[in-house]
């Protein structure tokens, strides 16, 4: 359809659309992909806002035990009397903060890594995708437990000794450490399959004429790489981006649910599930504590995946199927 | 082949000694130790004489050449929390168990993932494709945590089928099966889906249409054996999720298997079983990405190894 489109155009003698109008074109004809942009773009707003308007404060305890949903508690109340839905924007706030800092983690390992590989090409190229390949077979998750559960103490003294100088407040210090700990730990096991997308690309663009063209006048390695080869990987990267937060955010609830996540009274959708999790018994069917978290978590993976397959489309027509 | 097998074993042995080592120096640098979280504080003596016995208080490189040392008459050493039993004891008792549950799931995500995507590729672009192809999508983005917990709520609260937890007959593997199995599923199918559209659209199925081959044929024997590679590949690292993945699913149905002893290995500190329990991993991913890897070869004859 729109390979016909812009045949059209050319026919009647039009200059062709910028490839970046004509994706965003694409994108906005897909309804599912939009739909799921708009909800994105309310949750945003939603986590954003929420303290000035939710009426709830995240923490404070009541008297109102295991309340089903009412209007006052549109998610009702957990074992402490705490509103559910207040919890579950704090716990996103988390959740989409750890998912796009480790995207942006593994987007800044994996392009560095795919770029130079692709680019240098030879021996080096092998010995860095060898290296990519045998990471692929390790148990990731398994070093970044290991590591969580060994090396993030050092990071929380360093950082409580940091503030201490600066004396100021705050978040609590293991919160930023984990968070922290999380950013990297995830992102570092997450740029694997953007390094091997990008070195693929690379490894194609290297030898157009552009790049000699460039090489001809003059320009660096470090110049031709990053303002001629990676622009040109960008629409790829963005898609790959797109994806890997999903990846990133189940990656996290997956570690918060086994308890070695974000510590309460923190939250984040892996803990809270969690804490539904617990609460399962065959006398009392408290099912708000586990449905409303659940179903918040998998709307938004739902919406990012689509986003993302359809920033896929729209981009790269040839990618997708 | 015989010799890129035998190549890609040799590879095996320095990855294994660089992981065995990390994690052997790494759990060793995390503050606390073994012995620390017991239940009367132990007196000096006594925490000195413990270290004496597990050959603590010895340089770490020391410590690590006995360890191999043990490794090479595949001995990995005594566990440091559960004193009467060897590390060997508890993997030859819990192993099974996640090995039996991985591969349930893994039968099961096969199972309902190759024919669901089959199905939607074939009908592509109609009624049926859209719904079976947007509930596969959702399956990808519901986590085994999500699962477990709502199939218990369901299907062994709600209406008594199975039972809730523990690990004893085939009715109670059958819940956590589909829990762990379901996200990946719904994977195959999608990786199925986009392989067989892709084979459709390619020269030798619009030749075999021409020649008059019957629309089964054309479907089961020619498209099916391409279309089903890019799920090959994808298994090697799926039998890797499924065994990382089966962790949460261990926990949600209390069942012994080894995730439970990762978890807890790591946070009690208990040295000899993190060591052992990551080569465990360690080795299984490997031999199952070698594993794979042949399977492919023989599968797609124009792969070639030298």
């Amino acid at each position: 359809m729109t390979e016909a489109g812009a045949g059209e155009a050319a026919w009647a003698g039009a200059l062709p659309e910028s490839p970046l109008r004509e994706a965003g074109r694409r994108f906005r004809r897909n309804g599912p992909a939009l739909l799921s942009a708009c909800y994105l773009a309310f949750l945003g707003v939603l986590l954003v806002v929420w303290p000035w308007v939710g009426g709830h404060d995240a923490n404070a305890v009541s008297e109102a035990q295991f309340e089903p949903p009412t209007w006052t508690h549109p998610c009702g109340t957990d074992v402490h009397g705490r509103d559910v839905l207040t919890r579950m924007v704090l716990g996103g706030r988390i959740s989409l903060l750890v998912g796009l800092a480790g995207a942006a983690v593994s987007l800044v390992i994996g392009v560095a890594w795919g770029g130079v590989a692709g680019y240098v090409g030879g021996r080096w190229d092998t010995f860095m995708m060898r290296i990519v390949d045998i990471l692929y077979a390790l148990p990731n998750i398994v070093f970044v437990i290991v590591l969580i559960t060994t090396l993030e103490v050092f990071l929380r003294g360093f950082l409580e000794r940091l503030t201490a100088m600066q004396a100021d407040g705050g978040l609590p210090m293991a919160t930023l450490s984990r968070l922290l700990f999380l950013f990297v730990g995830l992102g570092a096991v997450s740029w694997l399959n953007m390094a091997r997308i990008v070195r693929g690309q690379v490894l194609s663009l290297r030898t157009r004429s552009f790049v000699d063209a460039s090489r001809a006048l003059g320009a660096s390695h470090a110049r031709i790489l990053l303002r001629h080869i990676l622009p040109n990987v960008s629409g790829v990267i963005i898609v790959y981006l797109t994806l890997t937060i999903p990846a990133i955010v189940l990656y996290e609830s997956f570690l918060s649910y086994l308890g070695l996540g974000i510590q309460p009274p923190m939250a984040s959708w892996g803990s809270l599930i969690a804490e539904g999790a617990e609460q399962l018994n065959s006398v009392r069917n408290y099912w708000w504590l586990l449905v409303c978290p659940a179903g918040m978590l998998v709307s938004t993976l739902l919406a990012l995946n689509f986003v993302g397959d359809g920033l896929r489309d729209a981009l790269d027509p040839r990618l997708g199927r | 082949m015989t010799r890129y097998i035998l190549k890609r074993l040799a590879l095996m042995i320095p990855v294994l000694l660089v992981i065995s080592f990390l994690a052997f120096v790494l759990v060793r640098l995390a503050p606390g130790g073994p012995f620390d979280q017991e239940r009367l504080p132990a007196a000096p003596e006594i925490e000195a004489a413990l270290k004496a016995k597990y050959h603590l208080d010895e340089p770490v490189w020391q410590q690590y050449v006995r360890y191999l040392g043990g490794l090479l008459h595949g001995d990995l050493g005594p566990s440091m929390k559960y004193r009467s039993h060897t590390v060997n004891d508890i993997i030859g008792q819990a192993l099974p168990v996640t090995l039996m549950l991985g591969l349930l799931a893994f039968v099961f995500a096969m199972g309902v993932g190759i024919p669901v995507g089959f199905y939607t590729a074939v009908r592509r672009g109609r009624w049926g494709d859209w719904i079976v192809s947007f509930l596969a999508l959702l399956a990808v983005c519901v986590p085994a945590f999500v699962v477990g917990p709502l199939l218990i709520m369901t299907l062994a609260i709600r209406w008594e089928l199975f039972p809730a937890g523990l690990w004893e007959s085939f009715r109670h593997a059958v819940l956590p099966m589909m829990a762990l199995g379901l996200f990946f599923a719904g994977r195959i199918a999608r990786l199925m889906r986009e392989g067989m559209i892709g084979t459709l659209q390619s020269e030798f199925i619009i030749t075999a249409r021409a020649k008059g081959a019957s629309e089964t044929a054309i479907l089961l024997r020619h498209a099916f054996r391409l279309a089903v590679l890019p799920v090959v590949s994808y298994s090697g690292p799926l039998l890797a999720d499924l065994l990382t993945g089966s962790f949460v699913v261990e926990t949600i149905f209390r069942i012994p298997g080894i995730g439970v002893f990762m978890v807890n290995s790591s946070l009690n500190r208990d040295y000899t079983m993190v060591v052992g329990l990551v080569l465990l991993y360690a080795v299984l991913l490997l031999a199952l990405n070698l594993l794979v890897d042949v399977g492919y070869g023989w599968l797609d004859r124009r792969v070639r190894y030298d």
